[in-house]
Protein backbone atom coordinates (compact mmCIF):
# COMPACT_ATOMS: atom_id res chain seq x y z
CA UNK A 1 0.00 0.00 0.00
CA UNK A 2 1.55 3.63 -1.11
CA UNK A 3 1.98 6.27 1.30
CA UNK A 4 -0.80 8.53 1.99
CA UNK A 5 -0.70 12.64 3.20
CA UNK A 6 -3.34 13.63 5.90
CA UNK A 7 -4.34 17.32 6.54
CA UNK A 8 -6.72 17.51 9.31
CA UNK A 9 -8.88 20.88 9.68
CA UNK A 10 -11.42 22.19 12.65
CA UNK A 11 -13.89 24.15 11.06
CA UNK A 12 -15.19 27.33 13.45
CA UNK A 13 -19.12 27.23 13.20
CA UNK A 14 -19.75 31.01 13.09
CA UNK A 15 -17.32 32.76 11.99
CA UNK A 16 -18.20 33.19 8.06
CA UNK A 17 -14.87 36.09 8.10
CA UNK A 18 -12.69 32.72 8.56
CA UNK A 19 -14.79 30.07 6.26
CA UNK A 20 -12.59 29.00 3.53
CA UNK A 21 -9.25 29.47 5.40
CA UNK A 22 -9.32 24.76 5.51
CA UNK A 23 -9.95 24.84 1.78
CA UNK A 24 -7.39 27.58 0.86
CA UNK A 25 -4.19 25.55 3.49
CA UNK A 26 -5.57 22.97 1.06
CA UNK A 27 -5.04 24.30 -2.01
CA UNK A 28 -1.20 25.68 -0.29
CA UNK A 29 -0.65 21.85 0.64
CA UNK A 30 -1.96 20.52 -3.12
CA UNK A 31 0.51 23.41 -5.12
CA UNK A 32 3.63 22.75 -2.98
CA UNK A 33 3.17 18.97 -3.94
CA UNK A 34 2.90 19.91 -7.40
CA UNK A 35 -0.90 18.72 -8.25
CA UNK A 36 -2.32 20.05 -11.58
CA UNK A 37 -4.04 23.69 -11.13
CA UNK A 38 -6.88 22.30 -12.32
CA UNK A 39 -7.23 19.25 -9.82
CA UNK A 40 -6.33 21.46 -7.35
CA UNK A 41 -9.25 24.03 -8.55
CA UNK A 42 -11.52 20.75 -7.93
CA UNK A 43 -10.16 20.15 -4.93
CA UNK A 44 -10.58 23.08 -2.99
CA UNK A 45 -13.77 24.40 -4.68
CA UNK A 46 -16.03 21.17 -3.30
CA UNK A 47 -14.12 21.15 -0.02
CA UNK A 48 -15.40 25.37 0.54
CA UNK A 49 -18.70 24.58 -0.39
CA UNK A 50 -18.58 22.02 2.13
CA UNK A 51 -17.18 24.20 4.68
CA UNK A 52 -19.85 26.86 4.20
CA UNK A 53 -22.18 23.89 4.40
CA UNK A 54 -20.60 23.44 7.71
CA UNK A 55 -20.82 27.04 8.88
CA UNK A 56 -24.36 27.80 7.43
CA UNK A 57 -26.04 24.61 8.80
CA UNK A 58 -24.16 22.60 11.27
CA UNK A 59 -22.38 24.92 13.64
CA UNK A 60 -18.94 23.59 11.99
CA UNK A 61 -17.24 20.54 12.03
CA UNK A 62 -14.11 18.73 10.68
CA UNK A 63 -12.16 18.11 7.67
CA UNK A 64 -9.74 15.26 6.62
CA UNK A 65 -8.20 15.74 3.59
CA UNK A 66 -6.28 12.49 1.97
CA UNK A 67 -3.76 12.53 -0.61
CA UNK A 68 -2.47 9.76 -1.83
CA UNK A 69 -1.01 8.69 -5.39
CA UNK A 70 -4.16 7.43 -6.62
CA UNK A 71 -6.75 10.26 -5.15
CA UNK A 72 -6.95 12.66 -3.13
CA UNK A 73 -10.24 12.34 -0.96
CA UNK A 74 -12.01 14.73 1.45
CA UNK A 75 -13.94 13.87 4.53
CA UNK A 76 -16.11 16.39 6.13
CA UNK A 77 -17.96 15.40 9.52
CA UNK A 78 -20.42 17.97 11.40
CA UNK A 79 -22.87 16.84 14.37
CA UNK A 80 -25.52 19.31 13.34
CA UNK A 81 -29.13 19.22 12.37
CA UNK A 82 -28.51 16.01 9.29
CA UNK A 83 -30.11 16.61 5.87
CA UNK A 84 -33.75 15.71 6.00
CA UNK A 85 -34.42 14.99 2.49
CA UNK A 86 -30.67 14.19 0.35
CA UNK A 87 -32.73 13.85 -2.67
CA UNK A 88 -33.78 17.50 -2.47
CA UNK A 89 -30.90 18.66 -1.16
CA UNK A 90 -28.81 17.72 -4.58
CA UNK A 91 -31.32 19.67 -7.03
CA UNK A 92 -29.46 22.69 -7.90
CA UNK A 93 -31.63 25.81 -6.55
CA UNK A 94 -33.17 24.01 -3.46
CA UNK A 95 -31.68 25.77 -0.34
CA UNK A 96 -32.92 26.59 3.13
CA UNK A 97 -30.34 29.22 3.87
CA UNK A 98 -31.64 32.50 5.57
CA UNK A 99 -31.68 35.76 4.46
CA UNK A 100 -28.82 37.40 5.89
CA UNK A 101 -26.50 33.77 4.42
CA UNK A 102 -28.44 35.10 1.46
CA UNK A 103 -26.99 38.56 1.58
CA UNK A 104 -23.63 37.53 1.74
CA UNK A 105 -23.93 35.77 -1.89
CA UNK A 106 -24.72 32.33 -0.48
CA UNK A 107 -27.60 29.90 -0.09
CA UNK A 108 -28.41 29.48 -3.90
CA UNK A 109 -28.40 26.21 -3.58
CA UNK A 110 -25.71 25.13 -5.44
CA UNK A 111 -23.41 23.84 -2.45
CA UNK A 112 -24.15 20.31 -2.89
CA UNK A 113 -24.31 20.26 -7.04
CA UNK A 114 -21.18 22.01 -7.12
CA UNK A 115 -19.61 19.14 -4.48
CA UNK A 116 -20.99 16.10 -6.92
CA UNK A 117 -19.72 18.43 -10.05
CA UNK A 118 -16.26 18.92 -9.26
CA UNK A 119 -15.78 15.39 -7.91
CA UNK A 120 -15.45 11.97 -9.02
CA UNK A 121 -17.59 10.60 -5.68
CA UNK A 122 -19.71 12.10 -3.22
CA UNK A 123 -20.73 10.08 -0.82
CA UNK A 124 -23.57 11.52 2.19
CA UNK A 125 -23.53 9.79 5.28
CA UNK A 126 -26.48 11.34 7.37
CA UNK A 127 -28.73 11.37 9.87
CA UNK A 128 -31.17 13.75 10.76
CA UNK A 129 -30.47 14.97 14.76
CA UNK A 130 -26.97 13.25 14.46
CA UNK A 131 -24.85 15.32 11.61
CA UNK A 132 -23.59 14.54 8.34
CA UNK A 133 -20.61 12.74 7.33
CA UNK A 134 -19.70 13.55 3.73
CA UNK A 135 -17.09 12.03 1.61
CA UNK A 136 -15.78 12.87 -1.81
CA UNK A 137 -13.12 11.59 -3.67
CA UNK A 138 -11.08 13.16 -6.32
CA UNK A 139 -9.24 10.55 -8.85
CA UNK A 140 -5.27 11.41 -9.97
CA UNK A 141 -4.26 10.91 -13.48
CA UNK B 1 -4.89 40.25 -22.70
CA UNK B 2 -3.75 40.74 -19.30
CA UNK B 3 -5.39 42.15 -16.05
CA UNK B 4 -3.23 45.48 -15.42
CA UNK B 5 -3.91 46.39 -19.83
CA UNK B 6 -7.49 47.04 -18.89
CA UNK B 7 -6.22 49.83 -16.75
CA UNK B 8 -5.37 51.74 -19.80
CA UNK B 9 -9.25 51.10 -20.79
CA UNK B 10 -10.84 52.89 -17.70
CA UNK B 11 -11.16 50.38 -15.36
CA UNK B 12 -9.51 51.13 -11.49
CA UNK B 13 -6.93 49.03 -9.91
CA UNK B 14 -7.72 48.02 -6.13
CA UNK B 15 -4.71 45.64 -6.15
CA UNK B 16 -2.61 44.42 -8.97
CA UNK B 17 -0.42 41.53 -7.26
CA UNK B 18 -0.84 39.89 -10.80
CA UNK B 19 -0.92 42.35 -13.42
CA UNK B 20 0.77 40.26 -16.01
CA UNK B 21 -2.25 37.16 -15.69
CA UNK B 22 -3.68 36.90 -18.33
CA UNK B 23 -7.84 36.89 -18.76
CA UNK B 24 -8.93 34.54 -20.43
CA UNK B 25 -12.74 34.97 -20.89
CA UNK B 26 -15.29 36.35 -18.46
CA UNK B 27 -17.89 35.40 -15.86
CA UNK B 28 -21.01 37.74 -14.34
CA UNK B 29 -22.83 36.86 -10.96
CA UNK B 30 -23.03 37.68 -7.57
CA UNK B 31 -24.19 33.95 -6.01
CA UNK B 32 -21.19 32.74 -5.16
CA UNK B 33 -21.80 28.83 -5.34
CA UNK B 34 -22.67 29.85 -8.73
CA UNK B 35 -19.89 31.34 -9.52
CA UNK B 36 -18.03 28.54 -8.39
CA UNK B 37 -20.19 26.34 -10.25
CA UNK B 38 -20.10 28.00 -13.49
CA UNK B 39 -16.97 30.48 -13.87
CA UNK B 40 -13.91 29.18 -15.67
CA UNK B 41 -10.03 29.20 -14.52
CA UNK B 42 -8.63 32.50 -15.98
CA UNK B 43 -12.34 34.22 -16.42
CA UNK B 44 -12.37 37.62 -15.14
CA UNK B 45 -15.29 38.03 -12.97
CA UNK B 46 -17.36 40.83 -12.55
CA UNK B 47 -19.63 41.31 -9.56
CA UNK B 48 -20.95 43.53 -7.21
CA UNK B 49 -20.78 41.56 -4.39
CA UNK B 50 -17.56 43.19 -1.95
CA UNK B 51 -16.99 40.45 1.07
CA UNK B 52 -14.01 38.73 2.27
CA UNK B 53 -16.08 35.70 0.53
CA UNK B 54 -15.18 36.96 -2.69
CA UNK B 55 -11.95 36.76 -2.31
CA UNK B 56 -11.87 33.18 -1.04
CA UNK B 57 -14.55 32.43 -4.20
CA UNK B 58 -11.89 33.95 -6.72
CA UNK B 59 -8.59 32.57 -5.01
CA UNK B 60 -10.29 28.51 -4.83
CA UNK B 61 -12.25 29.20 -8.73
CA UNK B 62 -8.57 30.74 -9.89
CA UNK B 63 -10.13 34.04 -11.61
CA UNK B 64 -7.21 36.09 -13.68
CA UNK B 65 -9.13 39.20 -11.80
CA UNK B 66 -12.12 40.43 -9.97
CA UNK B 67 -13.88 43.09 -11.51
CA UNK B 68 -16.03 45.21 -9.19
CA UNK B 69 -19.15 47.27 -11.28
CA UNK B 70 -21.21 50.06 -10.49
CA UNK B 71 -18.71 52.06 -8.61
CA UNK B 72 -18.47 49.23 -5.73
CA UNK B 73 -15.35 49.77 -3.30
CA UNK B 74 -13.56 47.43 -1.13
CA UNK B 75 -12.35 48.19 2.75
CA UNK B 76 -9.43 48.41 3.73
CA UNK B 77 -9.64 45.10 5.72
CA UNK B 78 -10.04 43.25 2.19
CA UNK B 79 -7.99 45.43 0.35
CA UNK B 80 -5.27 43.77 2.10
CA UNK B 81 -6.57 40.16 2.42
CA UNK B 82 -6.99 40.36 -1.66
CA UNK B 83 -3.38 41.51 -1.31
CA UNK B 84 -1.79 38.68 0.63
CA UNK B 85 -4.07 36.35 -1.28
CA UNK B 86 -2.61 37.56 -4.04
CA UNK B 87 -6.10 38.53 -5.57
CA UNK B 88 -5.95 41.25 -8.59
CA UNK B 89 -9.35 43.21 -7.53
CA UNK B 90 -10.22 46.07 -10.20
CA UNK B 91 -13.39 48.62 -10.32
CA UNK B 92 -15.73 49.74 -13.17
CA UNK B 93 -17.56 52.90 -12.57
CA UNK B 94 -20.34 51.66 -15.15
CA UNK B 95 -23.30 49.38 -14.45
CA UNK B 96 -22.89 45.82 -14.61
CA UNK B 97 -23.89 45.18 -18.05
CA UNK B 98 -21.78 47.75 -19.61
CA UNK B 99 -18.73 46.57 -17.72
CA UNK B 100 -19.33 43.38 -19.33
CA UNK B 101 -19.91 44.33 -22.45
CA UNK B 102 -16.89 46.43 -22.33
CA UNK B 103 -14.48 43.44 -21.84
CA UNK B 104 -15.86 41.41 -24.50
CA UNK B 105 -14.87 44.12 -26.37
CA UNK B 106 -11.39 44.18 -25.11
CA UNK B 107 -11.06 40.91 -24.72
CA UNK B 108 -12.59 38.75 -27.79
Amino acid sequence: MSDSLVFHFDVDGDNFTSAGQASTQVKKNLRQLGLSPAIIRRVSIAMYEGEINMVIHANGGTADVVVTEEYIEIILADTGPGIKNVEQAMQEGFSTATDSIRSLGFGAGMGLPNMKRYTDSLDIDTVVGEGTTITMRVNLG
Amino acid sequence: MKVQDLLAHGFGAVTLPDGDREIDGAYVGDLLSWVMGRAQMDNAWITIMSNVNVIAVASLADTSCVILAEGVTMSEDLIQTAQAKEINVLTSEEPIFETAVKLAGLIS
